[in-house]
């Protein structure tokens, strides 16, 4: 009998017990639902991490001053700036396969015509657009002489554009910060959120030099080189860990820590922050496996169950067809594909269940999820082995009967 | 005579329960011809059940010999029984055995659904054979709409459908009326008229009478042999009780 016929057959046979036979399913839709929703909540929380390392930029180190607080977010400027420009300008001289770059950062109030928005303002070196692997969208970088100078010029991310200019083009406008005229040279591409969740869009980049002697110039901050941070960019295919503590020796080596002195700043390596952020869904996932595998297998043996009790249910019509000459393979490949036919059915309303929780998980819990063509083969896969696995001892007693005996059972 | 369809020689059987042996053939030696219309009759336990398994290829015998057709089947095992069976052998059971929910056509195909016939052609010949058991009209009907005599007719005409070399017809009509009795006995008749040779296994004299050689089993052996002479006519039959009523 070719495998539509059986198939056919195996509808019929199933269809005479539909809420047995969906029940018996309930394992098995349960099992892959669970498959589903672990691969897209896996796979999403996945994409995240990956797309946040790239929008740090991957290979970055972070220097912080003094020690942090909770979540790694410093409030402001204390008085414990330990770290400098000129550790920033030390640590590509010492580890040449770096590059850093210092941040001095505030908030400002900042003005163009009529309109006004508060925001973040960083000085920084010309290398931070490198070392943030940041992109201009128009314009042009400040320099080394604007440096040297102090000259009075910025460049803004896309939110303070699109707050203060509207549609307009930003370029060769004179926006006051802190009342101090700066002129737009250039606009940043869009960066998006942070893992923290934080616009890092919503910023003005000016010269470092200029932001300590005309914006945040507190008398004494004016005189140090201090910084808040220091981004340091690791060359590609260098070590991190080797990285993460040659920077470190050498910043306790300047800072004239003892052994057994804690740190007067904090190192993170962000890509493995970023990872950790994720290790709650991750840990999601793996419930979910957890509950895949016990559900499938709860589900195989129920499977199994029911057709044992439809192979002796149907003795007499299994001796029937073996006495109209059913070979041994006849009735194997019966209930074999009865059994897969039970579990694909349950396999594809299991994906049916699984997609729509996973499309919920990610409205309610505002998770990422990703769904793949890959994760639906897969739960088919699943269930087309569970339903061959449970099914073939069932099969195999009912093509071994005694045709004499199965037809003489009552 | 035609030549020997069934030649059986010291066919035995035995069955090992616990220590227990049941020798439930005790060493059959018969012949039947091509056409012969054979009633085997015997009381529960005189292994006629056994000799009809045997013949039918559902069972192997323990020693002995059963040639059909010419061809040792005897010493064949699992699936080339089953082959022998599809191609050589229409059953028709005491309790029909029809597929529930299936249409009688689709019963009727069965067993060529097994022999590996294409779709259309099973269909065709499923039609023919109900047709000449008078259910062309029932082809769709599920065993449930129809009566007992429909149903047996059904399995009679699924038993047919591989052109078989034999029929064997185990207590055929122990589910039925009289009457109904006497329809299928009638047709199973009409189709030994037509040559086709027919083994029915019985315990009742009423049903074997219709036969033309009576075999009678009793304790494992064959005890009797005779041909009936007279066979009476089941549509004769029939035909006189419908005039009586």
């Amino acid at each position: 009998m070719n495998v539509l016929g059986l198939l056919r057959v195996a509808m019929r046979a199933l269809a005479v017990n539909k809420l047995r036979s969906a029940l018996t399913m309930l394992g098995i839709i349960i099992g892959v639902a669970a498959v589903i929703v672990m691969i897209a909540v896996g796979a999403g929380a996945q994409a995240r991490v990956e797309e946040q390392i790239r929008s740090l930029g991957s290979n970055l180190l972070l220097i912080l001053s003094g020690t942090t607080t909770s979540g790694g977010v410093r409030m402001g400027f204390g008085s414990n700036l330990t770290i400098s420009e000129d550790d920033a300008a030390a640590i590509p001289r010492e580890v040449p396969e770096t590059m850093a770059a210092p941040a001095l950062r505030g908030t400002a109030q900042i003005i163009w015509g009529n309109q006004n928005w508060s925001t973040v303002i960083f000085g920084v070196t010309p290398d931070y657009l490198e070392v943030r692997q940041w992109e201009l969208a128009a314009g042009r970088v400040f320099d080394a002489s604007d440096l040297a100078g102090a000259t009075k010029v910025c460049l803004v991310g896309q939110t303070v554009a699109k707050q203060l200019f509207g549609g307009g083009d930003p370029l060769g406008q004179v926006i006051r910060v802190r009342r101090v005229p700066f002129t737009v040279i250039g606009v940043l591409e869009t960066k998006g959120q942070s893992m923290m969740g934080h616009d890092q869009d919503d910023l003005i980049l000016m010269p470092i030099s200029t932001a300590r002697k005309r914006v945040l110039g507190a008398a004494n901050l004016a005189k140090q080189r201090s910084v808040g941070t220091i981004w340091v960019k690791v060359q590609e295919g260098y070590d991190m860990k080797a990285a993460e503590e040659q920077v470190r020796s050498l910043l306790r080596q300047r800072h004239r820590l003892q052994p057994g002195q804690d740190d007067d700043f904090s190192l993170r390596n962000l890509a493995e922050v970023a990872a950790t952020r994720e290790a709650s869904s991750r840990v999601l996932a793996l419930l979910l496996a957890a509950v895949a595998s016990v559900s499938l297998v709860v589900g195989g043996i129920g499977i199994m169950n029911i057709m044992l009790v439809s192979v002796t249910e149907r003795t007499r019509e299994i001796g029937l067809r073996m006495a109209v000459g059913a070979r041994t393979r006849d009735i194997l490949g019966q209930f074999l594909v009865e059994a897969v036919t039970l579990s694909l059915i349950g396999g594809l309303a299991g994906i049916a269940i699984g997609i729509g929780t996973a499309i919920g998980i990610a409205q309610v819990a505002g998770w990422r999820i990703l769904l793949s063509p890959e994760s639906v083969m897969l739960a088919v896969a699943f269930a087309f082995a569970i339903g061959v696995f449970f099914g073939f001892y069932p099969a195999r007693k009912a093509a071994y009967l005694n045709p004499v005996e199965a037809l003489r059972f009552e | 005579m035609a030549e020997n369809l069934i030649q059986t020689r010291d066919l035995e059987k035995i069955y090992r329960i616990g220590d227990n042996e049941i020798r439930a053939l005790a060493g059959v030696t018969l012949d039947i011809a091509r056409g012969e219309f054979t009633a085997v009759m015997g009381p529960s336990g005189s292994g006629k059940s056994t000799f009809m398994n045997m013949v039918g290829c559902l069972d192997r015998p323990t020693s002995g010999e059963y040639l059909l057709a010419g061809k040792r089947v005897s010493e064949l095992a699992g699936d080339e029984l089953a082959e022998v069976r599809n191609r050589n052998i229409g059953f028709v059971f005491q309790a029909f055995n029809l597929l529930a929910r299936t249409a009688a056509r689709e019963n009727v195909e069965l067993p060529l659904v097994y022999a590996g016939v294409a779709a259309r052609e099973r269909r065709d010949r499923a039609m023919q054979m109900l047709a000449k058991v008078g259910l062309a009209e029932r082809a769709e009907h599920q065993p449930a709409q129809l009566s007992g005599g429909q149903q047996q007719r059904v399995a009679i005409a699924r038993a047919l459908v591989t052109r078989p070399l034999l029929i064997l017809a185990d207590e055929p009509t122990g589910a039925l009326d009289s009457r109904t009795n006497l329809e299928i006995m009638a047709l199973l008749q009409d189709l030994n008229r037509q040559g086709m040779t027919v083994v029915l296994v019985t315990h009742e004299p009423d049903v074997a009478r219709f036969a033309r050689r009576l075999l009678r089993f009793r304790d494992g052996r064959l005890v009797d042999d005779e041909p009936n002479h007279q066979p009476d006519d089941a549509a004769e039959l029939l035909g006189r009780e419908a005039v009586a009523a």
